[in-house]
């Protein structure tokens, strides 16, 4: 790949969702701007565009990765799944969703789209969690409205029934 | 249609409407909204100082810089606006941009606009401003110094308001009583910071001379109206629209409103939409913060721990400009300066002071947290210096609960509650005596463990008059009583008979639109699902008045209520015109999923759909009175009277009850405080949703953990802002909040149409003073200020440190 | 919060990493896995005019291990050490410090030689390869070169790599027999930088203990087998010459307090675990 000039736009792809995508993007720009503004991903929210909030927090090649700590470039060749790619149907939801909207485990929903793909990686090698690993694990992000409660409690549900799920297939 | 089911919707968990939309990332907040083609971007250049002339801005390289369209400075700004009206009698300034000096670090100095936000950023660097650095005002203490200069010239010192109150014979009963209590605090700064930030899109018509501003702005709209005279149009050419999602506020989000202004002056400028979006360090530093306070307050105190009077003194540092509403956050609680005590003697001096840092505003707890601190760390002292329980000390001064409703001595009037049977059942429920078992086992064992309690009372629905306490009787005859509290809400049928319901409360998480699904639902007889809500505000189209948006915890009380009273109307226009059609009496009439029968023979009976649909379609069989098409309801609560001679205001309509107590452990060696057990009980009156009142109660607890044990925006004695990511403000994350242990007891609120209160403020105002408690009983101090860090508490934990050795060492 | 403009070379062969390095000197930045240096480039803190991204180089993303040492590529995540088999065999002071690096969402990217690259005074990797007498790998085009932790860490943010450079590996000594290695650290919140950290490794002749998070850079000790009074003197001097100062997480005193404290404690776990 030769040299990107800062000046000039550039091309980059990766597969979104399991959908490849392009657009058009300077070195410069961040991936959470890219997906938002460039490929129309409004899911993935920006909270504080220096790594700590969460909110931002998407999956890159199979990992929860900070989208606002990537550079849309960086990203070219990419394997990346959003908040968008989760839900089986429109108007389904995932386990996971599910065990959100049973408890009760956001509010304004802001940092919900973190959390969620944060989680989906976690429970994917981690099927059987303690409270304890699992707050520690959400430890890397920032929720205002719900004071973690019912997330907690809709994620270890959650991983129940992934596992029940399991059991039975 | 569903069916609904014989028990009301009011009560129950349902699954929230708003969760599929926002679980699956299609929520629309502010920035996930299209814009207008030609919109640009506006990046905001900010004071690195805390007080600076400034002598001059060099905007040329800028100008210049690639996709540049506009630059904006005070200069445009001054010409194209009028300064925000500012909320006491003093003649001083308040412009969304410094002009002459910058009062704060982050104050905004130049707007850049251009092609992008990126391109903006590019032309910040550019700008040159010449600052001529004065010295900053950080300690509100030393802001009551006359000799210092005043920061802004219309004023001879920095104090902006000095007002004295009295209620009864405080000095009377200072004389009489047997002990004389007192507390020092002094409180930080801080702020519930939502996850997202501001975010505004501004477009101006020259034609008609008219501003539409799309901004994530939650209310109160008594703002609308100083936005409009600051951008020098009648209130009909300021047309502001509310995106349907906002990602949290408590109240901070209030503070977007100077920027409405800046930004509809640099979409005029520009002559294309402007876009602005906050980032997290400009939110940071220049947002809004709740008010720090220094506060002493002094009680009169009988042998058995009753307290005959009240003395406080409370100084308001807000920052830099007194910006709307302030100074209410000194105001709100001035009703309820007694909290959940019968005491009928009360003194109080306010003084509001400006100082080198962030403007201040509404906040989770507004005034609340502030107020309380002081309030229960003097109970506890009470009880440590008259060696009383704390308990007996709390319960012999509660409001009794045969005195209900029960005025307050400074004119709140608490409109229900049986304050001492939520205490006893948090005691016997959330074992107390376990705990205190606990604590004596882990002393025993050589821990530092110390428990706190608690009481408060939750005003919610704020008085539009509350804040005219800080003028005096003869200043408040001049201006016009201001007292109230509208509330809007609309119910519509379509011509199929469906179901819409609006109000102008733009929710910021609180699940708006499933309660009012659930209100509308059980006045018809229909399931949540087929209520349609729309949670925007457009203030071009819809009713609203200065009361509206979402704050001072008023939707569940008010807002829910105005759509209660909405549907009933239409629910009886719609009973007697089926009572035509069905040959019973209108009284017989019932609503039950989602048919329309006489009552005993649900064979006689319409659909819902159809009769909704009916004044659509065949007005000519509606009798006038009960054609039913569309319902706006305005409601204000009678109790909100204007502040009287005498200074007394009922500053709230709902008064809910907290009672928390809690056990913390101090660790001997670090100082962190680890939160064992905490318990909160809480009467809001009549629950709508428990699952949300639940999720209110746990957010403000976690908030309240923040504010004790991690949050401040710290300054240095220059100035210098010290929290200004979020790797220096420290928000609680999974691993710092516990599980509280929820209780409630019941007392409907006789004032609202649904005997609900507000509930989402309460454990802001609670949580940190009860940690405070308990970390004070730990560790036997006499007093102790937020937030509680580690370095703090082990300066009491560790023994004092001897100088080194030098000589003894390799160095 | 936007960076400014910047080149980027997703670099395919070492060799062009070390020519633009050569070429673009203080001007060329290496990026790995962003962590630390994405948020500089938000906050126009850094400006490198090119960045160099490392990530797409193979040989750079191995942990290779012999009885005697790890090496650990420049490509190597966080993450992706925390999670081999042999990380708590091999070397348990690397195992007990990696969980309190940042946040699984970002150990999950943040790459092991960035964070040593980035060189924060109260990060937990330097620390652990000081104690543990780890090296850093260099290389340019002209040549390669191998530092000691001791010599590379040199102040605030600031390291002995030249510009031309680029940290290809770290190397950590594997556990040796004997030997017992501990590791403490506080901070305000899980996954924040370290208040204070203590890293210490105990082998026959004494002990090795490591403080980070107080002084500009981490700093190291050699004790003889102290104990009791001998032991809390020498932990005394080491926290003054540690010239702790007060920030808006904690106080000096506090500091020095915990260096006490803590590293008492490390080199009292660190002296079980070798027995
Ligand atoms: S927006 Fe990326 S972590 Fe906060
Ligand atoms: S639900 Fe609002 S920030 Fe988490």
């Amino acid at each position: 790949m030769p040299r990107m000039s800062a000046d000039a736009n550039h091309r980059i792809r990766f597969k979104l969702n399991g959908r490849m995508v392009e657009a058009d993007a300077e070195p410069r720009m961040l991936l959470t701007d890219f997906l938002r503004y460039n490929l129309a991903m409004t899911g993935t929210h920006v909270g504080c565009e220096h790594g700590v909030c969460g909110a931002c927090t998407i999956e890159i090649d199979g990992v929860p990765a900070r989208a606002c700590l990537t550079l849309a470039v960086q990203a070219d060749g990419a394997d990346i799944r959003t908040i968008e790619g989760l839900a089986p149907a429109p108007g389904r939801l995932s386990v996971l969703q599910e065990a959100f909207r049973r408890h009760h485990a956001l509010q304004c929903g802001f940092c919900t789209a973190g959390i969620l793909l944060s989680l989906e990686c976690y429970l994917r090698d981690n099927p059987s969690p303690d409270e304890a690993t699992l707050r520690d694990y959400l430890g890397g992000h920032l929720c205002r409205c719900t004071g973690y409660v019912t997330i907690i409690a809709a994620a270890l549900d959650a991983a129940e029934r992934l596992r029940d799920a399991n059991k039975d297939a | 249609m569903s069916k609904a089911g014989d028990k009301s919707w009011i009560g129950r968990s349902v699954e929230r409407i708003e969760d599929l939309t926002l679980l699956a990332g299609r929520g629309r907040y502010i920035d996930d909204i299209g814009v207008p083609p030609g919109t640009l971007h506006a990046a905001i250049l900010r004071s690195p100082h805390a007080h600076a002339e400034i002598r001059a801005i060099n905007t040329e390289a800028a100008r210049r810089a690639r996709g540049v369209v506009a630059i904006i400075t005070a200069a445009e700004v001054a010409k194209l606006s009028a300064s925000l009206v500012v909320g006491v009698k003093a003649p001083i300034e308040c412009w969304p941009i410094a002009v002459g000096r910058v009062r704060h670090v982050g104050e905004p100095v130049a707007v850049v606009v251009a092609g992008d936000r990126y391109l903006a950023e590019d032309a910040l660097e550019l700008i040159e401003v010449d600052y001529a650095p004065l010295p900053a005002i950080v300690d509100p203490l030393a802001a009551l110094d006359p000799q210092l200069p005043p920061l802004h010239e219309g004023l001879s010192s920095n104090i902006a308001s000095d007002r004295s109150f009295r209620y009864g014979d405080p000095q009377r009963e200072f004389a009489e009583a047997a002990r004389k209590v007192s507390v020092s605090i002094r409180y930080p700064r801080n702020s519930c910071t939502p996850i997202e930030t501001y975010g505004i899109v501004a477009v101006y018509d020259p034609a008609e001379d008219a501003y539409d501003v799309l901004a994530n702005f939650p209310g109160p709209f008594s703002l609308h109206p100083v936005m409009a005279r600051a951008l020098k149009v009648p209130g009909n050419r300021l047309r502001l629209r509310t995106p349907p999602d906002s990602g949290g506020s408590f109240g901070i989000k209030q503070g977007v409103f100077p920027y409405v202004v800046l930004m509809g002056v640099a979409a005029r400028v520009a002559g294309r939409p402007v876009k602005w979006v906050e980032d997290r360090l400009e939110h940071l530093c220049a947002s809004v913060s709740a008010t720090n306070r220094v506060t002493k307050l002094e009680a009169a105190v009988d042998a058995d721990g009753r307290v005959r009077a009240l003395s406080f003194d409370q100084i308001e540092d807000v920052g830099a400009h007194i910006r709307a509403p302030e100074p209410a956050t000194l105001y709100r609680m001035h009703g309820n300066l007694t909290g959940a005590y019968d005491i009928r003697h009360v003194a109080v001096r306010n003084r509001v002071v400006l100082t080198n840092k962030t403007p201040t505003g509404l906040n989770r707890g507004f005034g609340g947290p502030q107020m309380y601190y002081a309030l229960e760390r003097l109970m506890q002292r009470v009880a440590v210096e008259l060696k009383l329980d704390p308990i007996d000390v709390i319960r012999c001064n509660l409001v009794p609960t045969n005195a209900f409703p029960y005025q307050t001595a400074s004119g709140a009037l608490l409109d229900s509650g049986d304050y001492t049977r939520a205490l006893d059942v948090a005691l016997a429920d959330g074992g107390f005596a376990e705990l205190k078992k606990r604590r004596d086992a882990a002393r025993a064992q050589g821990r530092i463990y110390g428990i706190g309690c608690t009481a408060v009372v939750e005003p919610s629905v704020s008085n539009m008059g509350y804040i005219t306490t800080v003028l005096t009787a003869e200043e408040r005859r001049r201006a016009g009583a201001k007292n109230g509290a509208q509330a809007t809400a609309t119910v519509a049928f379509d011509p199929l008979g469906a179901v819409s319901v609006h109000t102008a409360s733009a929710p910021q998480g609180q699940g708006h639109r499933t309660v009012l699904a659930q209100i509308v639902a059980d006045a018809f007889g229909l399931a949540p699902n087929d209520i349609r809500t729309v949670s925007e505000i457009d203030t071009a189209r819809d009713a609203w008045s200065i009361a509206s948006g979402n704050y001072s915890s008023r939707f569940a009380a008010a807002v829910g209520g105005a759509a209660h009273l909405a549907a009933m109307r239409l629910k009886e226009k719609l009973a007697r015109t089926a009572a035509a059609q069905l040959n019973v009496p209108p009284a017989e009439i019932e609503f039950a999923g989602g048919r329309v029968h006489a009552r005993g023979n649900p064979d006689n009976s319409i659909s819902f759909a159809r009769l909704a649909a009916t004044s659509h379609w065949s007005p000519g069989v509606v009798a006038d009175d009960d054609q039913a098409l569309r319902e706006t309801v305005f409601w204000t609560p009678p109790e909100l009277s204007p502040p009287t001679e005498a200074d007394e205001v009922n500053s709230s309509l709902c008064h809910g009850f907290i009672f928390d107590f809690c056990g913390v452990e101090v660790d001997r060696v670090t100082g962190a405080v680890r939160v064992d057990k905490y318990v909160t009980m809480h009467d809001c009156g009549r629950v709508l949703h428990p699952g949300m009142v639940a999720g209110q109660i746990t957010g403000g607890f976690a908030q309240g953990i923040g504010a004790a044990l991690y949050e401040e925006f710290a300054y240095s004695p220059d100035g210098a802002f010290l929290a200004g990511t979020f790797a220096d403000y420290l928000l609680p994350t999974s691993t710092e909040v516990p599980v509280p242990v929820i209780l409630h007891v019941e007392t409907p609120s006789p004032f609202t149409p649904l005997g609900a209160k507000g509930v989402g403020e309460g454990n802001c105002m609670s949580t940190p003073v009860c940690l405070a408690n308990a970390v004070t009983d730990a560790l036997g101090l006499d007093a102790i200020d937020l937030p509680m860090t580690p370095a703090k508490l082990a300066a009491h934990i560790h023994p004092a440190e001897q100088a080194p050795n030098r000589a003894r060492g390799l160095s | 919060m936007k960076p400014a403009r910047f080149d980027y070379l997703r670099a395919g062969t070492l060799a062009e990493a070390h020519a633009t390095l050569a070429a673009e000197g203080e001007d060329a930045r290496v990026l790995a896995g962003g962590q630390s240096l994405v948020p500089m480039l938000s906050m126009r803190m850094a400006r490198p005019k090119v960045l160099i991204d490392i990530m797409h180089l193979p040989q750079l993303a191995k942990i290779e291990s012999d009885v005697n040492t790890i090496h650990i590529g420049a490509g190597v995540r966080q993450a992706k050490l925390l999670a081999w088999p042999e990380i708590h065999e091999r070397q348990p002071l690397l195992a007990a410090a990696l969980p309190w690096v940042g946040h699984a969402q970002t150990r999950s990217r943040g790459t092991i030689c960035g964070s040593v690259a980035h060189a924060d005074p109260s990060a937990e990797i330097p620390l652990v390869l000081l104690a543990l007498k780890g090296a850093i790998h260099l290389s340019s085009r002209q040549k390669q070169r191998r530092v000691s932790a001791i010599d590379f860490f040199t102040g605030m943010m600031s390291t002995a790599r030249n510009d031309d450079e680029l940290i290809e590996a770290v190397e950590a000594p594997c556990r040796a027999p004997g030997h017992g290695y501990a590791f403490r650290e506080f901070g305000r919140r899980h996954g924040d930088f370290a208040i204070v950290a203590c890293a210490a490794v105990a082998h026959a002749d004494g002990v090795r203990l490591a403080i980070g998070g107080v002084a500009d850079c981490p700093a190291v000790r050699d004790y003889p087998d102290l104990t009791g009074t001998a032991l809390d003197d020498a932990l005394d001097e080491f926290a003054w010459e540690l010239d702790a100062r007060d920030d808006l997480h904690a106080t000096e005193s506090f500091r020095r307090n915990l260096v006490r404290q803590l590293g008492r404690a490390a080199i009292e776990e660190a002296r079980r675990c070798r027995a």
